[in-house]
């Protein structure tokens, strides 16, 4: 059996290497070669099976049935392990680009490739890469990309896609034909005008992935990276256009060209351009449409982003348009409508998807580039063109940027610098779009091609690996003002957006219909119109100030978490209800706290917030038992498997037990010390989070309180979980508003309402900032305060086992005595809480000289339980 | 600057140009708009603006027509507020948004910057008393909110609390127990806003030329 110890002889001569896992795709390669001895090989056995002679085997070798998938998998984890190795040494990677390291890795395994086979069977090609690899990176960049900017700097995007690289393209064309005409190039370079012009075309454009791959490591500022990422992006639709337009001119001979044939030129840009984005902005409408329905069905909610993205690359590629501006645009378009759409889950796992696709797709382009040009057949070497080429396009490049860049200059508010334009000309690399576009070129018609392919390699290999790494030390000698990954505070949000209305403002005084203006027209249109279709109902009344605002509250409390919890104890706070003289041990660092308490994200003590001050023992008793016997509650959880839906994970119900804890112990310590002021207003901002959100989910609940469902029972709260309407995916980290907050909600919403504070805003309806003490704190946040820290007070009250623990004072009613109503024995227990609380609704507020006695009486330490219950007491 | 001063035309322009630092083209095309406002008449008032069609949806449009009447943005600043205004002091207030010139030395930056702050600030100090309240605060927040219908009161409230906390933390650092903070003063307004390219922002294209409005 020869053919069979040729597979293993070659199998073995293999295995030392195997530890090396960039050889492994050799594997199949090997083994190809060794079945070439016999046509139609049958699967081989090994050798054990063999010796029975031939019967049934236990294992077989069935290369060839997997053979496609195997080798899609090897290359992959190839990639993958090939980046870990990169990443081993951090000093390493920070000084050379990922990109190079690929490239040199992809030529090394394309010299192994060489040597084990004459051919070489592993190139980039072309239908792989437009079809699979190139969607990947664009439309991870499309769907991320920072909408806002982009449409701020579109001008001068489009300026640089369209006008520099038609400059570039017709330049590096002509300077090149003249530089054979001058005999720069050798004679064995068979090419026209056409021909050059041809390849131009295709080597002018700035690629996206090594952009993308280049940039992301240098980190220049926001405007820069927009301007020469858009313009990578954008410059497909000119690229595709001339390309075939060249295509058919050389196929037709230069000669047959008609007058007619330019404006067809010039037509069909305008088709491929304009019809590539309109393509993909229906797509954008279609996916933003489909996720408004995808309630039911969120486990595969990722999926329809990446189909219909995907779709509008490849329906643009069908009608031979732009399909890098279908994506892109898509991308862009549905972006917004889709986030707001999508769970939070959902998001999550599109962000990652992309960005795995993106990042491997990324890493096989590079490597394929490698080993592509370890090729005898493409080396056609010409010292003339590969440096006229090269010192071209880096010519015409920088004085393109420059022209360009005057013009526009004349028209930005904010003028593109010099350092800018220097990045911007040293950044324009070439990649793997122009490797494809020319390797697809038809030797035949193109008699120079090999030419052509051997110095767009080097073209890319030059500009990937030489000024890829060679742009962070020029960005950082020129000082080329960097991003900050700062987060924005609040009040910059907040100024942001006014500053968008300022400026529609005095644009409309000034009677100009500029930038600004236009904007707002094309917001009050998405508001009026395109959200209205587009989004849920649930998500379209949110503001995008509130959202901005809501996802700094979700990044904190991330961050809060990573940090154990312990953000509150990094600084001292005092506030001006402060007992004077008293200052924290465990104070707050105020942004921290008020962002993460202020918000409707729930983020803690959700066994405290929720009960009300005015209730009864066994509420609490039964959130205090939740709280601490976490594992065994009355909560069902949702079914333990299910394909279609994610129940909360065991890793969700263990960082919410530890962060109880947490919240537990800290509780303790403020107990056991201080007065607990700076507690009570962490819940009075919960709490009044809690209620934002209620008011909003639940408002109908909220105003009529007795329409509450009045028990705490389980199946009711199993209905309230199912509740339409509920988002279930407001949080991420803190099940606290996943899971409970649809159960606990309407407690809180009833009990809210009898809550004096709760009065407050009706009756007085500004919110009314008492005269001294609560400039910050405002009145009703003090009263919700109190309130909560009562509660907080005596959940943490030792308990009677078995018993009730004894009422405290200050759980009578804020209204004022209230008689129990009559059907009070009829309910159950946990009903009674609510009675006198829609008593207590009726009645008007009582006058709120509390506020007074918690400022100026303060707590005298010691006799902690009356006092912090003090507050709430009239 | 025989050549300027036969360009410039009206003298008033010039004296504008000098003060603002607006082109006199510019001028003119601001006081061709000036005209259109006011039907012709000499001053503008609240309605005048109140009619422009497109500012009718904008939430902070108080804010921005009250800026136009008040004196602290005139050149020099004063107190007060007026009930009309000429075509100088339209065309002073307009002149917080030009944008910088294309090269600024640091200085430069900063007085721009300061200056643009300041107007800014002033929009929201609404009780001229030299401090951004959180009442006032408040009324930006909701103001903002209020396009979109259906944010409650109590949020808009809760994230102007934030945000005043946060300037809180930002200006004052650590707070002595009895302390508490007033109100934004300018400086911690300066501080606050210090990351905020305001010199890139608060800009808007005034047109050069318009065929009808050049002043020769």
């Amino acid at each position: 059996m020869p053919a069979r110890t040729r597979v293993t002889a070659s199998l073995l001569s293999l295995l030392p290497l195997l530890p090396l896992l960039p050889l492994l795709p050799l594997l199949p390669l090997a083994a190809a070669g060794a079945a070439d001895g016999i046509p139609g090989s049958s699967p081989a056995a090994f050798e054990d099976v063999q010796s029975h002679g031939g019967g049934y085997r236990v294992v077989q070798w069935e290369w060839t049935y997997v053979q496609t998938p195997y080798v899609i998998a090897v290359w992959l984890l190839v990639a993958s392990v090939a980046k870990i190795l990169f990443h081993l040494s951090q000093r390493f990677t920070t000084v050379v680009p990922e990109s190079c390291l690929l490239i040199l890795l992809g030529l090394a395994l394309g010299g192994l490739v060489l040597l084990a086979s004459e051919r070489q069977p592993y190139q980039l090609e072309p239908a792989l890469f437009f079809l699979f690899l190139l969607p990947t990176i664009v439309g991870d960049a499309g769907y991320f990309m920072p909408a806002r900017l982009f449409f701020d700097n579109l001008g001068a995007i489009l300026t640089y896609a369209v006008a520099g690289t038609l400059w570039n393209a017709f330049c590096t064309g002509f300077g090149l034909h003249a530089a054979k005409l001058m005999g720069l190039i050798d004679e064995r370079v068979q090419a026209g005008m056409m021909d050059f012009l041809l390849f131009g075309a295709l080597i002018s454009a700035v690629d996206p992935v090594a952009v993308l791959a280049v940039f992301e490591e240098v980190h220049v500022n926001d405007t820069l990276f927009i301007i020469v990422f858009g313009e990578s992006l954008l410059n497909d639709a000119v690229t595709v256009v001339l390309y075939k337009v060249y295509i058919s001119f050389v196929e037709v001979g230069v000669e047959n060209v008609q007058t007619a044939d330019y404006f067809k030129g010039i037509a069909s840009f305008l088709v491929v351009s304009v019809g590539g984005t309109l393509v993909g902005l229906v797509f954008a409408v279609l996916l933003s449409f489909l996720t408004r329905f995808t309630k039911r069905v969120r486990i595969i909610e990722p999926l329809f982003v990446f189909l219909m993205v995907y779709l509008a690359y490849l329906t643009a590629e069908l009608f031979s348009l732009s399909s890098i501006l279908s994506m892109t645009f898509c991308g862009i378009g549905a972006n917004k409508y889709v986030e707001a759409n999508i769970s939070q889950k959902s998001r999550t796992t599109v962000k990652y998807t992309m960005k795995t696709l993106a990042s491997i797709a990324e890493t096989l382009i590079f490597i394929f580039l490698g080993i592509s040009a370890v090729d005898k057949s493409k080396w056609a070497w010409d010292t003339g063109l590969v440096a006229c080429t090269l010192v071209f396009i880096f010519i015409f490049r920088a004085a393109g940027v420059v022209a360009q860049t005057w013009v526009l200059n004349r028209f930005r508010l904010v003028p593109l610098e010099k350092m800018d334009q220097v990045v911007m000309s040293y950044g324009g690399l070439r990649g793997a779009v122009a490797f494809a576009l020319v390797v697809l070129l038809d030797d035949k018609r193109v008699k120079a091609k090999d030419y052509f392919v051997a110095t767009t390699i080097v073209v890319v290999f030059f500009t990937v690996m030489f000024q890829g790494l060679t742009i962070k030390p020029l960005v950082k000698w020129l000082k080329v003002p960097r991003s900050t990954s700062r987060k924005p505070t609040i009040n910059e949000e907040i100024h942001e957006r006014a500053f968008d209305h300022i400026l529609t403002a005095v644009e409309d005084i000034a009677g100009l219909q500029g930038y600004h203006h236009w904007r707002d027209k094309w917001e009050q249109f998405d508001k009026n119109h395109l959200s209205k279709l587009l989004l849920r109902k649930s998500v379209y009344r949110k503001s995008e100030l509130w959202e901005a605002y809501q996802k700094i509250n979700i990044r904190d409390a991330i961050s809060l978490i990573d940090q154990g919890g312990n953000v509150l104890t990094s600084a001292r706070l005092s506030l001006p209800s402060m007992t004077s003289g008293a200052s924290f041990p465990d104070a707050a660092n105020v942004t921290n706290y008020l962002r993460e308490n202020g918000s409707g994200v729930c983020l803690d003590l959700q066994v405290i917030h929720n009960i009300p001050g005015g209730k009864v023992e066994e509420d609490m008793e039964t959130h205090h038992f939740l709280a601490e016997n976490l594992y065994k509650p009355r909560r069902r959880y949702q079914s333990h498997y299910s394909r279609h839906f994610i129940s909360a994970g065991a890793k969700e119900r263990q960082d919410r037990e530890v962060f109880q804890r947490n919240m537990k112990s800290r509780m303790e310590t403020v107990k056991s010390g201080r007065p607990k002021r700076h507690k009570k207003e962490r819940n009075a901002k919960k709490r009044r989070g809690s209620e934002d959100k209620a008011g909003r989910s639940g408002g109908q609940r909220g105003k009529d309180p007795v329409g509450v469902p009045l028990g705490s029972d389980e199946d009711e709260d199993q209905g309230e979980r199912s509740d339409p309407e509920k988002e279930e995916d407001v949080g991420i980290t803190f099940v606290a508003v996943k899971a409970e907050t649809p159960k606990r909600r309407p407690h809180s919403v009833a009990a809210d309402a009898h809550l004096p504070w709760k009065g407050v805003g009706v009756l007085w309806p500004p919110p009314c900032v008492s005269l001294e003490a609560t400039k910050v704190i405002p009145v009703d946040l003090q009263q919700a305060w109190n309130q909560s820290i009562s509660s907080l007070e005596s959940v943490s009250l030792p308990r009677h086992e078995g018993g009730r623990a004894p009422r405290p004072i200050s759980y009578t009613p804020p209204g004022g005595p209230v008689s129990p109503p009559p059907e009070e024995d009829e309910e159950e227990d946990e009903t009674r809480p609510l009675v006198p609380s829609l008593k207590a609704a009726l009645k008007p507020p009582p006058p709120r000289v509390y506020l007074r006695s918690l400022v100026t009486a303060p707590p005298p330490p010691g006799s902690e339980d009356p006092c912090a219950r003090g507050p709430t007491q009239l | 600057m025989g050549i300027w001063q036969s360009l410039s035309g009206p003298p008033e322009y010039r004296q504008l140009a000098e003060k603002t630092g607006f082109t006199c083209e510019q001028i003119g095309v601001l006081h061709k708009r000036f005209k259109q406002l006011s039907h012709n008449e000499d001053t503008l008032r609240r309605e005048h603006f109140n009619a422009i069609h497109d500012l009718g949806c904008n939430p902070i449009r108080v804010q921005i027509i009250e800026a136009f009447f008040d004196r602290r943005n005139l050149i020099p600043p004063d107190e007060g507020r007026m009930e009309e205004i000429h075509l100088e002091d339209f065309v002073v207030v307009m002149s917080h948004f030009k944008p910088p010139p294309l090269s600024m030395t640091d200085e430069q930056r900063d007085s721009v910057r300061t200056e643009k702050l300041k107007f800014l600030f002033n929009m929201h100090d609404m009780d001229n008393d030299g401090t951004i309240t959180l009442e006032e605060y408040r009324h930006v927040v909701e103001e903002l909110l209020s396009r979109s219908a259906h944010i409650s009161k109590e949020a808009a409230d809760s994230i102007a609390d934030a945000a005043m906390l946060e300037v809180a933390a930002i200006s004052m650092g650590h707070m002595e127990p009895d302390e508490f903070y007033e109100g934004i003063t300018f400086e911690h307004f300066l501080k606050l806003l210090n990351s905020f390219e305001i010199e890139a922002k608060m800009n808007v294209r005034f047109l050069n030329m318009n065929a009808s409005t050049v002043c020769y």
